[in-house]
């Protein structure tokens, strides 16, 4: 501890003997190891000789790749930032009946992942197949993320910023103009963000969309060419954009001031009462809920009808569920090893080598699967083939993809625990390894049990990473229902999507309960 | 101590987790199949292989060209002993490298030399028929083309399907490439770029002619024989054009099979090659929902398939498909 008025620092130096600090080397070695699909980028696209690059990076084809992802992009990030904050406002601050259900409702398509949708969508009909059907579907499948975070700032919002805007004179549109959605701004860019991120990864429901972006390109890439430069330089294309949008999400946010001195209570707000206009409201919010959960519930369970008539494949959907639950167990565990260091150097140090640790840790969560895979396929097979396809490696896939949901809920957990605790474990005699297992991890329990439940649904609808670095003879359910959809085998593929929307319910419910914001980093 | 225990647990089991895709020894009489045919028929074969000689077989799925580039980038470290695909270019790409061991000269003898790799280290186990999947409905019979290069025309703009994605059509490509040369298949991709719908798979192109979503679509001829014999869902309003005449939209593509050299059973190995183009593999091929092409004259192909000798199919090396100038062709033509 500290050195004592009375010592001299020399002495100091010699009294504390120098060890290296474990929790910090482990959580340098872990944020490099985040680090590395974005290294692999760079060294990969570095390595490609330049008319090589030319070659494949300036044609029509990745044109059109750029016009097709930024146009997505734009499009279904507006249209989920509109569609989710006015659900929002209207299911938290009107009187529509039914408020507390029609929450729920908002929150549920987030248990059916995208590509289910989409599924479900393009066997309806093959209208929606291009760039309005997949406008269509990913803000049917995305608008959650705005519309949750822009609800919890609505909950906690005092009344008096608007009441004080219409004193000062302005009229009812003019001051949630000025005076709320300014308040409302971090959410709603903190939403879109996810949202674009989560467009620049997608792959499933857009290549059954026949919407090509340059994540869907890089899969064909990769199918054509296996790890090679047409698919590491596209990887490339699409991190760039990645990094576009969180610079970009940086600068919108923006500096101005939201907080105020002595906040106080704020005064409960009787919802607006919607008169006239219930009926509207309603018939808004019940539309959104069919297209979002109608349709894809729907049209699974008429495959499933249609397709349990046929067979109803009970081993193999056993077999793909054990392994699924499996492999997400595996990264649970996998991921709370690698978080602990990291969230704990985090909350115990200081310094700007922490900072950057600890933010270079959400970095590789930020990037695609896609990239995520190929970088660890090539660094595999080119520096360590004994890894390649083995388990291990697609559990290091999931950790770096899915690692900052168990640290941002360890570090909120860890914040809590007074370092006082730990001196006076050691001051009685406790290691410091025993001061871990008997005081800090059971006061973190909760908190990495939920970041633990996060981590084990994602990993149960991840298709990316899976496709490409499962290795022999592993199929989730991921896999399997892809296998079957993109095969138009629809009756085949409905089991496994139904058994993911299942799996994924309670990942919806612990979304509505945390907050996303929070909950999905 | 409980929760030490606990933690103790965690990690262990951590580590057991991470370590079970690499651990336990083989048994020695398993063969490891990459297996890029269809997923129902490689396991009919397996199954009965299996039943047949007492030899295990353990499967890993992918399409031609993903397991073939994986093969290549593992080298002698690859657990493959066998590989099979849909289609030769992939073939031809481990051949190159010179990954695959000769073929015994029984499993090759067992097919025509048209059926096998020139170099004798790959044998064919099946083969497949270019057509022309149309809808009579907005294509009459007498306006069908003649040649698949006449897709490429103007007249064809917006009414034409294929899946470019795929192992299929490049394959279908590099026959195009091996028989009319390079300027004209490029000439070809760029009107096929202006004239194509792209779709994801031979099914979906498929199933958006029978829908009348578009005109006609490139694809193999069982994806329709396989509709038609079940109960036509995507298929009814369909009908199949055969190009005959040597036209490269008469290729037939050879699904091939061989034994890698880096292979730790190659006895086994070669067995199960033999197998495949032998009497039984390719009985259960005949007998199978596949509908593809046997290789093997002795076993004459499902009586729904229009007779091979008929289809007029151009000749060509199956050796010879360059597959990775293919896709250099097709990323030219803006169709990857």
């Amino acid at each position: 501890m500290s050195a004592g008025l009375t010592t001299a620092p020399a002495a100091a130096a010699a009294r504390v003997r120098p060890r290296v600090p474990f929790g910090s080397v482990a959580a340098v070695a872990v944020a490099a190891l985040t680090l590395v699909p974005l290294g692999f980028v760079l060294v990969a696209s570095a390595g490609a000789g330049p008319a090589e690059a030319g070659a494949l990076l300036f044609r029509a084809r990745v044109g059109e790749l750029l016009l097709n992802t930024v146009g997505l992009v734009l499009a279904t990030t507006t249209a989920c930032a509109v569609v989710g904050t006015a659900a929002a406002w209207v299911v938290v601050r009107t009187a529509v009946p039914g408020r507390p259900v029609w929450l729920a409702l908002l929150a549920a398509p987030l248990a059916v992942p995208a590509f289910v949708n989409s599924y479900a969508w393009v066997s309806l009909t093959p209208a929606v197949e291009g760039f309005a059907g997949a406008v269509l579907i990913t803000t049917l499948s995305y608008y959650p993320f705005v519309a949750l975070p822009v609800a919890a700032v609505l909950r906690g919002l005092d009344p008096v910023h608007e009441e004080s805007a219409r004193a000062l004179g302005l009229g009812p549109v003019a001051a949630v103009r000025r005076a709320v959605l300014p308040l409302l701004r971090p959410a709603v860019l903190g939403g879109a963000l996810l949202v674009g991120l989560h467009l620049l990864a997608e792959f499933g429901a857009l290549q059954m969309l026949r919407f090509p972006t340059f994540t869907t390109a890089i899969y064909d890439a990769y199918e054509a060419t296996f790890a090679g430069p047409a698919a590491t330089l596209l990887a490339a294309v699409l991190v760039l954009l990645c990094l576009v949008l969180l610079v970009g999400e940086l600068r919108l946010a923006g500096r101005a001031r939201l907080a105020r001195v002595g906040s106080g209570a704020a005064r409960l707000r009787p919802p607006r009462p919607l008169g006239r206009a219930t009926p509207l409201a309603l018939a808004g919010l019940a539309a959104l809920v069919v297209l979002a959960l109608g349709v894809p519930l729907g049209v699974l369970g008429r495959w499933l009808v249609e397709g349990s008539s046929t067979a109803f494949p009970l081993v193999e959907l056993g077999a793909a569920t054990l392994t699924t639950l499996g492999l997400a167990a595996g990264c649970a565990v996998l991921t709370t090893l690698l978080a602990l260091p990291v969230a704990w150097v985090a909350v115990r140090r200081r310094g700007r080598l922490i900072r950057i640790v600890e933010r270079s840790s959400f970095i590789g969560s930020s990037l695609p699967g896609i990239v995520v895979a190929l970088a660890l396929v090539t660094v595999a097979v080119r520096g360590l083939p004994v890894i390649y396809q083995t388990t291990a490696l697609l559990l290091v896939a999931y950790a770096i993809l899915f690692l900052p949901r168990t640290m941002v809920a360890l570090r909120a957990a860890l914040a809590q625990v007074p370092p006082e605790l730990d001196d006076a474990a050691r001051s009685l005699g406790v290691r410091p390894a025993g001061v871990l297992a008997r005081v800090t991890l059971p006061l973190v329990a909760r908190g990495l049990g939920a970041g633990s439940a996060l981590v084990f649904l994602a990993v149960v609808t991840e298709l990316t990473a899976t496709l490409l670095l499962a290795p022999i003879g592993t199929d989730t359910l991921a896999t399997e229902f892809w296998g079957h959809a993109d095969a138009v085998a629809y009756g085949a593929a409905a089991p496994y999507a139904a058994l993911m929307v299942l799996l994924s319910a309670p990942a919806a419910y612990l979304l509505t309960r945390r907050g996303i914001p929070e909950a999905v980093s | 101590m409980r929760v030490s225990r606990g933690v103790i647990g965690l990690v262990v089991g951590a580590l057991l987790l991470a370590g079970c895709g690499s651990a336990g020894p083989p048994e020695p009489a398993t063969v490891t199949l990459y297996n890029a045919q269809h997923e129902d028929l490689a396991q009919e074969w397996v199954r009965d292989f299996t039943a047949r000689t007492g030899i295990r077989v353990e499967v890993r799925n992918g399409d031609d060209s993903e397991l073939a580039n994986q093969i290549v980038q593992e080298g002698q470290a690859s657990p493959a002993d066998v590989f099979i695909t849909e289609n030769s270019p992939a073939m031809s790409l481990v051949s190159d490298r010179g990954l695959f061991a000769p073929v015994e000269p029984a499993a090759l003898g067992q097919v025509p030399p048209q059926f096998r790799s020139a170099a004798n280290d790959w044998v064919g186990i099946a083969a497949r028929s270019t057509v022309l999947v149309y809808n009579p409905r907005l294509l009459p019979a007498d306006q069908l083309p003649r040649s698949i290069m006449d897709l490429a025309g103007p007249q064809w703009q917006g009414r034409v399907g294929f899946p470019p994605g795929g192992a299929d059509f490049q394959a279908i490509v590099s026959a195009v490439a091996a028989t009319r040369g390079e300027a004209a298949t490029g000439q070809w991709l760029q009107g096929l770029e202006t004239n194509g719908r792209l779709y994801q798979s031979n099914t979906a192109t498929m199933r958006a002619v029978n829908a009348g979503e578009i005109p006609a679509g490139i694809i193999y001829h069982y994806y329709w024989s396989k509709d038609r014999a079940e109960a036509g869902a995507n298929s009814a309003n369909a009908e199949l054009h055969y190009f005959g005449n040597q036209d490269p939209g008469a290729f037939l593509s050879t699904s091939g099979g061989g034994v890698l050299r880096s292979s730790d059973t190659p006895r086994e190995a070669q067995a199960l090659v033999a197998y495949l183009n032998g009497p039984d593999g390719q009985r259960v091929l005949a007998n199978s929902t596949a509908l593809e092409y046997t290789v093997n004259p002795a076993v004459p192909s499902n009586p729904r398939l229009p007779p091979i000798a008929q289809l007029g199919a151009p000749p060509i090396d199956p050796n010879a498909l360059d597959g990775p100038r293919t896709v250099q062709m097709m990323q030219q033509a803006g169709l990857l």
